[in-house]
């Protein structure tokens, strides 16, 4: 039984509706990449299923747990957390100050997830005292998903960890990323870096006008035809 | 002319601190809550009433001064007090009105702040009336400091605020509640994705910006010996100068801002007429909004 | 019959004041529901136009007043017209200032702007009278009308007295023939306005700054265009104020009866439609002299019954932005009816 499903999801902005009707799940400690042109909803997807928009239609499970429609700071506490694509990090704030409102729900007692972030990302430790208004795209991604971790989730939502970074980061981010999976976290994320998400995930979606198009291992979809042709470029 | 400066730049400090106290406050609300609350000045008013209020209750009880001050340990309670109430009337005005306008758009909630301006000034008068209220008719002598003449209750006013400027400070930058504060002023939709309740967070915003507001309203009164409801209203401008001028979130460009105002109404008296202060006020806003509408420590 | 007369004379003297106002929240419509600028300095405005008026109009200094400027005497429609050129300069200064800043930032200058001019009305004697105040403002007309009416009582002594004291008031009538007049005619100028591509871009603005923008629209100069036309019929409206007044006091120009009663009416009536403006006025100007005449059965002070008055009316305001904030009438649908052509 999969830890997070979603199931037949139908869901949009106001009177539009952008899924018809998607399906993903995702296992512990696995690693599940979307990918799709723009407007497939793939950014909607991982926002219902945290509770950000009400879909109209599907559930959305974690474990044991009905969270279709929950709010995101109840869903939290069932031990998802949530990366958004933008505008993810608190920028007056100091990177140590980031990672304490991750973990704003916990009374005290953060002092040893504070140190495994730490050991994820050791850039941040040296830079805890820093704003992270002045620090680079990269190590902002990074305070976004230490921020993320600070309540030791079980799942993790990423929506695109590495829009609009340079290449050179976009390979570590990948590497952080890898890391907070060997550490038993699974990540669903939603990529346009379909060729380099495809090669370290485990399995992989397609998502084409708000419908599963296909759905794989990450080595098969980046061995398919079609997807090369639609997505990697040749 | 120039005789009288140094005498001006101390009843300028000791204005500056009740503009400084209420210009934290607007500042913190701006910043969180994000408009401009119009009825930030009557809610000095409203403190200042329960102040006098809570004084005149507590006083029997607790009769006397303080050495040189024109007061007794009565204020201490009744100013608490005061501070205590006026934040649950803040957070009492947020659920009726603004909570149910989170949503729309900032130029409602500006309007709606207008609105209750106006209710929350006239509910004062309709209670108190439109005589002033006296906090003490007690008739200090001042201190001599090379020729210029200093009151005890004024240095009290001027470490009253410092010190108010550095709880807040410690505030923000230490405790819990101040760091959720700021990470909502920066992010309001991730503060919430993080897990933070924001309603909370709002509650209590308007606490410490209307406690605040209330000692500023307090020591008003206590400097000028009396309070009337229209305090709120002269203070409204040179709050929002304060606040421009130091620029929005930080509570020390707040102080920075409203002792500048603060000096700069009473400084000018020296050379125009006193009636104009409220436009000294208001002639520094639009210099700085020409040439920094940042403000002077705001970033961006 | 003296009852009766006497209920007549109140209502023309109500229809005068709500229309007034009625001006007033036209202008006002112009700023906020069609552009979106938020103007709480409707008073000072409105007192600019009001005191230009009477001193291009009104008589010179009297032998006991401080003033020693204007009094020029000219005819009414160079004062009105006066008026409303001097409030349109005073919105551009501030709304050169201000208008490519925050909404924020304009209603803080709207308000400082309106407090400055309070402030030298009450304390430049030498061009406002100071508190004392502006004497014998000159009604339009008001001396023809007047002798016609005598001229036709002297020659019917035997009419009735409920006859000859409504005659008496005559001059009333003509005034509020004149409002009404303009009132039309601002209407009109405002509604073919909104309706042209100028109205188009102001609601564009109103609703999405960036948008607007991004279709290459000067939209500073939009909103200052806004905001000085609303402004300059505020001025008229303090030009017709004052010629019916006759009286200008500092009092008359406060902040709740210049600027915060036109803002309920405007928002009661619905923001962004004219009509919606009009009606607005005439119906919480009823509201307000309808709660006078309550607080009278009050054992309360004038103070209090006053400001009871005004927490009734503080309420009323926020009740409506919450429950109902497009007002009444709501604003008029344009596409809708250009679709249905």
């Amino acid at each position: 039984m999969p830890l997070l499903e979603a199931r037949e999801i139908h869901s949009g902005y106001g009177g539009m509706e952008v899924l018809h009707g998607v399906s993903v799940t995702l296992a512990a400690g696995e690693l599940v990449t979307i990918i799709g042109p723009n407007g497939a909803g793939k950014s909607t997807l991982l926002k219902t299923m945290f509770g950000l928009l009400t879909p109209t239609q599907g559930t959305v499970s974690l474990g044991e747990e009905d969270i279709t429609g929950a709010p995101p700071h109840r869903i939290v506490r069932h031990g998802m957390c949530y990366v958004p694509q933008v505008d993810n990090v608190f920028p007056s704030l100091t990177v140590e100050e980031n990672l304490q409102m991750g973990a704003f729900i916990l009374r005290g007692g953060i002092e040893a997830r504070l140190a495994r972030v730490y050991e994820l990302f050791p850039v941040l430790k040296d830079r805890r005292r820093q704003r992270v208004g002045k620090m680079s795209g990269g190590e902002r991604q990074m305070v976004a998903m230490g921020r993320a971790l600070m309540l030791d989730p079980q799942v993790l939502l990423l929506d695109e960890p590495t829009a609009a970074l340079a290449p050179n980061l976009v390979e570590q981010v990948f590497q952080s990323i890898q890391a907070i999976v060997g550490s038993g976290v699974g990540v669903l994320m939603v990529e346009q870096n379909a060729r380099q998400s495809l090669a370290i995930a485990d399995r992989g979606y397609v998502l084409v006008d708000g419908r599963n198009r296909r759905e794989g291992s990450g080595q098969e979809l980046l061995a398919d035809e079609e997807i090369g042709r639609l997505f990697l470029g040749g | 002319m120039w005789e009288r400066i140094p005498q001006l730049i101390v009843y300028g400090l000791v204005s500056g601190s009740v503009i400084t106290l209420g210009a934290v406050g607007l500042s913190l609300t701006y910043s969180i809550l994000r408009f401009s609350n119009f009825a930030h000045g009557d809610l000095m008013t409203s403190g200042a009433y329960l102040g006098l209020g809570f004084l005149v209750l507590f006083s029997p009880l607790l009769p006397g001064r303080f050495g040189p001050l024109s007061f007794g340990p009565a204020l201490i309670p009744a100013v608490l007090c005061a501070m205590a109430a006026n934040a649950a009337l803040a957070i009492g005005i947020d659920r009726l009105v603004y909570r149910h306008l989170r949503r729309a758009k900032a130029v409602l909630l500006l309007m709606a702040s207008v609105g209750v301006a106006f209710v929350l000034r006239n509910l004062i008068l309709f209670s108190a009336e439109a005589d002033p209220l006296y906090f003490s008719h007690h008739i200090q002598r001042a201190l001599r400091i090379g020729g210029v003449r200093v009151k005890a209750d004024q240095l009290f006013i001027l470490g009253v605020a410092v010190l108010a400027v550095l709880f807040l400070h410690v505030l923000l930058r230490y405790t819990k509640t101040g760091k959720a504060m700021r990470a909502m002023a920066d992010n309001p939709e991730l503060a919430q994705v993080s897990g933070i309740n924001t309603e909370r967070v709002v509650a209590w915003t308007w606490a410490v910006g209307a406690a605040l507001a209330a000692l500023g309203g307090i020591l008003s009164g206590i400097e000028n010996k009396l309070v009337t409801p229209e305090l709120g209203w002269q203070t409204l401008l040179p709050l929002f100068a304060a606040v421009i001028l130091g620029g929005i979130g930080s509570p020390y460009g707040a102080m920075l801002g409203g002792m500048t105002i603060g000096l700069a109404e009473e400084v000018s008296t020296a050379f125009i007429s006193t009636a104009y202060k409220p436009a000294v006020a208001f002639g520094i806003l639009v210099l700085m909004l020409l040439v920094r509408p940042q403000g002077l420590l705001g970033r961006r | 019959m003296d009852v009766l007369v006497g209920i007549l004379n109140y209502l023309l003297f109500f229809s005068i004041t709500a229309g007034v106002y009625a001006v007033l929240a036209l202008g006002l419509n112009v700023q906020w529901g069609y552009t979106g600028l938020f103007n709480i300095g409707v008073a000072g405005f409105y007192a600019v136009g009001a005191y230009t008026s009477a001193l291009v109009s009104g008589p010179p200094p009297g032998a006991l007043d401080w003033r020693v400027f204007g009094g020029w005497g000219l005819p009414f429609p160079m004062g009105f017209a006066a008026a409303g050129v001097v409030a349109a300069l005073v919105a551009l200064l501030i709304g050169w200032i201000t208008i490519r800043l925050k909404e924020d930032y304009l209603a803080i200058a709207t308000i400082g702007i309106a407090e400055v001019l309070r402030l030298i009305i009450k304390n430049e004697a030498w061009l406002t009278n100071g508190v004392w105040g502006l004497k014998n403002i000159p009604s339009p007309w008001f001396q023809p009308v007047q002798s016609g009416v005598t001229a036709f009582l002297a020659a019917r002594p035997q009419l009735p007295g409920w006859l000859v004291s409504l005659l008496k008031g005559a001059y009333s009538w003509v005034y509020l023939g004149l409002l009404a007049a303009v009132i039309l005619a601002l209407y009109f100028l405002v509604e073919r306005a909104l309706r042209s591509p100028w109205g188009r871009v102001l609601r564009a603005i109103r609703e999405d700054e960036v948008a607007a923008a991004a279709q290459g629209k000067n939209v500073a100069a939009f909103k200052l265009q806004a905001f000085v036309l609303g402004s300059a019929i505020m001025g008229l409206a303090g030009s017709l104020y004052a010629h019916y007044a006759r009286y200008l006091s500092v009092e008359k120009f406060e902040p709740l009866y210049g600027t915060f009663i036109v803002w309920v009416m405007l928002v009661a009536g619905g923001a962004g439609n004219n009509k919606g403006a009009i009606l607005g006025a005439f119906l919480i100007w009823g509201l307000w002299a309808g709660t006078d005449f309550l607080t009278g059965y009050l054992p309360l002070s004038d103070v209090r019954a006053s400001a009871l008055r005004v927490v009734l009316i503080g309420v009323l305001l926020v009740g409506i932005l919450l429950v109902r904030p497009r007002g009444i009438l709501g604003e008029e649908k344009f596409v809708s009816r250009l679709f249905k052509g």
